[in-house]
């Protein structure tokens, strides 16, 4: 029997914020695993009380997100040999964020900072304008493009230490949704958002350490969203706007 | 405010990165000769420029390292509100009152 072959060993958080414990379980490998596929085998199998979200299977919805060997992934597009240490996972809900039973956490606050950080469309027209056309190769729209693939999966917000620090900084999800509106030429929300990411925990409070980039599964980098808002910010400061 | 306190930050330190890095190549370089504190006081005596480049010295440290320990405080001991200004108003004007004593000393 290879190690690759070698049934795995799985510790999952069971339980709440309040009180819980890691359960041993001896799930099967099979070829192509995913981190999600591992979950589903123990629910079905073995626990049919764990909880867990998912919904897409294929890296869209963003629902998945877990710690896995320490680490924040999107568990439905992780292989199991990608994040495996030996033949041993540990699998534990998403850092920086309340645990509501076993591996599911509340997003509430996660998603109330991107109402705070007006990280929602403010539209210029109505629909009975004409829509505004957007060349591809416009320097907005090559910014705006950077952090629009966002899937909201909240692994950015589980690797932040300055979230961990700080309980009223945005994050870089949504500072990052925040910063491609800015550059969204059909948004008009402008010197109202600036206000809404330059209070205290917004962008300034980023240290530029990288995890969010480092960690995005969908390899974005909100750091460097997150500059161009502190530039724009400081710009709107200067200029007596802010 | 967030905002214009950043800008402060960065300011001071762009302000201060050459400031440093001559304070340390004088030091390295008044030493070499063995210069004995009466001949360094004899060139700082009266001088305007050594004392306008400690003064600006002492001036953007003040700022620099205040808002520097004001961000520490916030994250990692979680001092808000006035008990926050206070400290990083105190430890500004700390430091820029022992500065400029020691700037006036070795320039008056």
């Amino acid at each position: 029997m290879s190690a690759s072959d070698k049934p795995l060993s799985v510790s999952i958080w069971r339980g709440t914020a309040r009180a819980g414990e890691f359960s041993q379980y001896t799930v099967p490998r099979k070829k192509s695993q995913t981190i999600l596929d591992v979950v589903s085998w123990v629910q079905r199998n073995l626990e049919p009380d764990l909880s867990f979200r998912f919904a897409c299977r294929v890296g869209m919805c963003g629902s998945c997100a877990m710690m896995v060997n320490g680490k924040p992934r999107w568990t439905c597009r992780t292989h199991v040999e990608k994040a495996v240490q030996g033949n041993k996972l540990v699998i534990e809900p998403l850092r920086n964020l309340p645990v509501i039973k076993d591996l599911a956490c509340h997003m509430e606050d996660f998603f109330d900072k991107w109402t705070r950080a007006e990280a929602r469309f403010h539209p210029t027209k109505t629909r009975n304008d004409d829509i505004e056309p957007v060349r591809p190769d416009s320097p907005a729209r090559i910014l705006a493009s950077q952090g629009i693939e966002c899937i909201n999966c909240a692994v950015c917000y589980a690797a932040c230490d300055v979230v961990e620090k700080d309980k009223n900084y945005l994050g870089p999800a949504a500072l990052t949704r925040a910063w491609t509106l800015m550059n969204d030429v059909k948004d008009r929300a402008g010197i109202k958002r600036l206000r809404a990411v330059s209070g205290p925990g917004g962008c300034h409070s980023c240290h530029s350490q990288q995890s969010c980039a480092e960690y995005c599964p969908k390899d974005l980098n909100p750091t460097l969203s997150i500059a161009g808002l502190k530039r724009m910010t400081a710009k709107a400061a200067i200029k007596g706007e802010l | 405010m967030e905002t214009r306190l950043y800008l402060l930050q960065r300011i001071s330190a762009m302000v201060m990165a050459p400031l440093v890095l001559a304070h340390l190549g004088l030091m390295i370089y008044a030493i070499q000769g063995g210069l004995t504190a009466a001949e360094i006081l004899s060139r700082t005596r009266g001088s305007f420029w050594w004392a306008a480049f400690y003064g600006l010295f002492v001036v953007v440290v003040s700022i620099h390292g205040s808002l520097g320990l004001r961000a520490i405080l916030r994250e990692e001991l979680k001092v808000t509100g006035p008990a926050l200004a206070v400290i990083a108003w105190g430890a500004g004007l700390g430091l820029l009152i022992l500065g400029l004593r020691a700037v006036m000393a070795v320039v008056i």
